[in-house]
């Protein structure tokens, strides 16, 4: 059966199901987002008015029988936070739901006239609007709890909690996991904000009795995910009790922290040292303690193997939060100067209610300490943080709209921004290649848009060492371009640690896409696919006035020493401009 | 030789009794190599994927030196 685009107009509150036209069937996921918000959504558009619009993609294998770990969901639009185009990729129960409804993707556009909240309920008989003014103020673990109480089935729940309703920056868009909590995010760049103008405070979407996904060749398919499996299965990172498992993303904190790459107070330090309290250890050591419903292993969505989610506990073992990711222990952590593991668990289940980006969260509170509105370390006054922003305060929107946006209320010189954007975890002037992934992706600072993590600090896909400028250009781009392919697949990126290092998992990869799709992908074209999305990308945000200047670094990471390397960004400019130079090139 | 070791995520299994990034002391004769070290430990060969010294990306075959901070690391790798 013809898989369809789900249209929702906001201005009529109308749904029309449409064919996929010619110049889209090719894609799905990322490079199904970028390429219809390249072609609908006007460049030069503000990214809060009437003419942006949100694209909601699940991946081409999502949905097919027994694919591995392959139920993410692409989110895109123009971010009002880089003003750029934005995927943000995210788990939980929505990629398989909209995928096995026969949906290629659902684009949101348009605004209410009358100004009101609704919830989108989308099952196989349609599409219906209700009025949400109940729900307004409400954070996503409410959310949640009353649309499962609603609607039957344990359908998928995208929302948006206060700060996306307060059409703010650091909005994301929640997703339910399988246990109905909102722990999963479509996280960076502000897309809440742009569901928020649409008017559109919940989405719910059952896929029972829907039409399923058509595998066109199931021989092939069938092949390539046996080999992908094996690969995920007997990969030391990726396998059953192995790191990711047993220890989740925060098995890093400690790694990063050694090899004197983990931002600390501000972008400082690379080497915090509270680093071990907060790390993937202590918070696997405290749920195998504290018992009850705590788990350290979790899938954020159904069919994931690689379970690196987790159920985070109180003490007396009730549920606290899921999931204490690296990233986000290391943002309201490490580069806030706060070493409590149980401080940190409850503002990350802040962010998850009030529906921040907990990156681009804690690198705000960070700066607000820089500007010496708190003092590093201080638990209470970050807290508060959250209350702030959940009321809309002054001070809470000026949080709510991130980094940038908070540096310039205190006249802060030290911004770890590119493209509007707050960096991740990695410190680049101690690891270069991600330096230059940050400055060169379209998707302005970001860590899992070519993770050259891999090869400079953990050995995976091949060992370079993280301190060298050299060849950094050539590996990143490799990394974009893979990357941008695997967020089309609809499985989860961290497939690409295991297929990096075992060639048959690769090829596994690339024979799911085609079995499913009956497209003549193989492993050897990858890379150039995912460039054809990444030049889209580019061409997009050159469109929306981005220049090279767009493409750099913050001036005092080249002047500063970062400890204890005492190293800083040495990579000429001219270098970075080679990354892309392709695209315009003959 | 006196060094401090670290050893993280799976493979603190190796190392029983030690917290969460708390180092051990050893002495160590002149000329010890990170893999002699290593295997003096009891590491599993096949699951360290990365030395470092003192912060540094080390080789098996590399001679440790007096007061070095080591630590041995399996696959690691996420967001």
């Amino acid at each position: 059966m013809a898989k369809q685009i789900l249209r929702i107009n906001m201005s009529k509150l109308e749904a029309t199901y449409e064919p996929v036209p010619e110049k889209w069937a090719r894609w799905g996921g990322r490079g199904l987002t970028s390429a219809i918000v390249c072609d609908e959504v006007d460049p030069a558009c503000h990214p809060l008015g009437p003419n942006n619009k949100v694209v909601i993609a699940p991946g081409w294998v999502s949905g097919s029988p027994a694919a591995p770990s392959s139920g993410r969901t692409s989110f895109g639009g123009k971010s009002p936070l880089t003003g750029g185009i934005k995927e943000a990729n995210s788990g939980g129960l929505s990629s398989q739901k909209i995928a096995k409804l026969g949906l290629a993707a659902i684009i949101i556009e348009g605004m209410p006239k009358d100004g009101k909240w609704y919830s989108v309920f989308v099952n196989k008989d349609g599409v219906k609007f209700e009025d949400a003014g109940a729900l307004a103020g409400k954070g996503m673990y409410e959310v949640d709890t009353l649309m499962w109480k609603k609607y039957p089935n344990k359908p998928a729940v995208i929302g948006i909690g206060p700060v996306g309703e307060m059409k703010l920056s650091n909005a994301g868009i929640s997703v339910n996991d399988p246990e109905n909590e909102p722990g999963r995010y479509a996280g960076r760049g502000g897309l809440g904000a742009v569901l928020g103008v649409r008017g559109v405070k919940v989405m719910v979407i059952d896929d029972t009795g829907g039409p399923g996904v058509d595998v066109a060749n199931k021989d092939l398919f069938t092949e390539g995910r046996k080999k992908l499996t094996d690969a995920i299965q007997a990969h030391a990172l990726t396998k059953k009790d192995g790191g990711l498992w047993t220890f989740g993303t925060n098995v890093l904190m400690n790694i990063i922290n050694e090899a004197g790459g983990l931002p600390t107070r501000g972008f400082s330090a690379g080497q915090f040292e509270g680093a071990a309290k907060i790390s993937g250890e202590t918070v696997a050591e405290n749920i195998e303690k504290r018992g009850g419903v705590g788990t350290k292993h979790h899938a954020c969505h159904p069919g994931c193997i690689m379970q690196c989610s987790s159920i985070y506990t109180h003490e007396d073992g009730t549920a606290f939060v899921s999931s204490i990711e690296y990233e986000t222990s290391w943002s309201l952590g490490a580069n806030c100067g706060i070493d409590d593991i149980e401080y940190i668990a409850q503002a990350t289940r802040e962010c998850n209610d009030i529906g921040l980006d907990t990156i681009e969260a804690g690198n705000a509170i960070a700066i607000a300490m820089e500007g010496g509105y708190l003092k590093y370390g201080d638990k209470a006054g970050a807290l508060k943080t959250f209350d702030e922003i959940r009321k809309g305060t002054p001070m809470g929107r000026i949080f709510g709209q991130g980094t940038e946006a908070t540096a310039k209320a205190f006249g802060v010189y030290r911004i770890p921004t590119v493209k509007g954007q707050s960096m991740p975890a990695y410190e680049p002037r101690a690891i270069k290649g991600i330096g230059v992934t940050y400055a060169t992706t379209p998707m302005g600072a970001d860590h899992t848009s070519g993770y050259t993590i891999a090869p400079e600090i953990a050995g995976v896909g091949g060992k370079v060492d993280p301190l060298t400028d050299t060849d950094k250009t050539g590996l990143s781009l490799t990394f974009q371009a893979a990357t941008a392919f695997i967020d089309s697949t609809g499985y989860c990126l961290f497939i690409a640690f295991p297929i990096l290092d075992i060639p048959e998992g690769w090829d596994g990869m690339a024979k799911t896409v085609a079995g499913v799709t009956g497209q003549d992908v193989t492993g050897e074209k990858v890379i150039d696919i995912g460039k054809e999305i990444l030049k889209k990308e580019r061409l997009f945000n050159e469109a929306a006035g981005f220049t090279k200047e767009d493409d750099r670094l913050p001036e005092f990471m080249r002047e500063e020493l970062l400890p204890p390397h005492n190293v800083k960004w040495t990579l000429p400019d001219e270098e970075l401009d080679k990354v892309y130079a392709w695209v315009h090139a003959g | 030789m006196k060094v401090e070791v670290r050893v993280f995520a799976t493979l603190r299994q190796y190392l029983p009794g030690l917290g969460v990034g708390e180092p051990k002391r050893v002495d160590l004769p002149e000329g010890t190599t990170f893999a002699e070290l290593r295997d003096l430990l009891k590491l599993p060969l096949a699951e360290v994927k990365v030395i470092m010294r003192n912060g540094l990306q080390a080789e098996p075959e590399d001679v440790i030196a007096d007061g070095d901070r080591i630590a041995y690391i399996p696959a690691v790798a996420g967001g």
